[in-house]
């Protein structure tokens, strides 16, 4: 009943496939596509962490401290242009966001 | 150690469930909700693994700010979700034939992997013994020593990452009236008060 490695590495690959899932069956929503980007750097920080323990060197832990600062930007900077888009066209769907295409 | 293994199946177990709610829910509101009971759990995870200090950053900077974020947003939308779930059925088998095979490849990864014998030798930084240091000031101890860039580096991402969102939601409305400290500053007796002679009788024309 030990609690090794593999089992938190199986919990942080079950979590970043259904990040990416999540963006595959949500095309059209892109707010919950934003919470699957959430899932997947979860992942990564699981794994970042679950090395750091097993390992024994705390810099994974500097390195989860740092992708969760870049989590939490991306958050507030995705929400921010979703709200300026829906200001503009007054919808949120994902599939109409190809004006800018050349 | 029969606890430590209860508890890791109890919050791993929940983590998942909520991550796969997170995607199917029917409401955003509830995806919202379930990923905040996702990233808890996650914390648990955290604290099972000895990192005390990232769990609890991670309840303060996701349960507090990022998933209350998602909540404002969600909310404040005036948006068709039941329109917005039209095709879930459509992308469900490409996207679970890409899921199937992406996780079996981690597993297998995960599987068949041996950490390799010099990796003990190139540890940077080792954990101190728990009862000596708590895991905080241990943290503490190298991220503003040897890492201290990659901690500046952290807040100017923050800070632009503020002033960004700012820039992209601030907006001025034409017709709306602001205060100029300036003008109200440099308004002298002269432009304020105007002072006539009123006859009796006449008033003012």
């Amino acid at each position: 009943m030990t609690i090794g490695l593999g089992h938190y590495l199986s919990v942080g690959a079950i979590l970043f496939t259904l990040g990416i899932l999540g963006i595959f069956l949500n095309r059209k929503n892109v707010i919950v596509i934003l919470m699957s980007i959430e899932l997947i750097l979860l992942a990564v920080n699981v794994n970042l962490v679950a090395f750091s323990s097993f390992l024994g060197d705390i810099v994974g832990q500097v390195y989860a401290l740092i992708v969760l600062t870049v989590a939490a930007a991306e958050a507030a900077i995705g929400l921010a242009i979703l709200v300026a888009y829906f200001r503009n066209r007054g919808s949120i769907a994902v599939e109409d966001i190809n004006l800018m295409k050349g | 150690m029969i606890i430590q293994a209860i508890f890791f199946y109890l919050f791993a177990g929940i983590t998942v469930a909520s991550a796969v709610m997170v995607i199917s829910a029917r409401n955003p509101v509830h995806s919202v909700l379930f990923l905040i009971l996702a990233f808890v759990n996650a914390a648990g995870l955290f604290v099972l693994l000895g990192a005390e200090f990232l769990a609890m950053i991670l309840i303060v900077v996701y349960v507090g700010a990022v998933a209350v974020l998602f909540l404002f947003v969600v909310m404040m939308l005036d948006v068709d979700f039941a329109e917005l779930r039209q095709g879930f059925l459509n992308y469900l088998p490409v996207g679970a034939l890409v899921g199937a095979l992406l996780l079996v490849e981690l597993l297998l990864v995960v599987g068949a992997w041996v950490i390799g014998p010099d990796v003990a030798k190139a540890i940077t930084a080792p954990i101190p013994v728990p009862s000596d240091i708590s895991n905080t000031e241990a943290l503490g101890l190298v991220l503003y020593t040897r890492y201290v860039y990659y901690f500046q580096a952290a807040g100017i991402i923050l800070l632009i990452a503020m002033i960004g969102a700012i820039v992209l939601t601030l907006q001025h409305k034409p017709n709306v009236r602001r205060q100029n400290v300036a003008a109200q500053v440099a308004r002298g007796r002269a432009s304020a008060i105007e002072i006539v002679k009123v006859k009796s009788g006449q008033g003012l024309s």
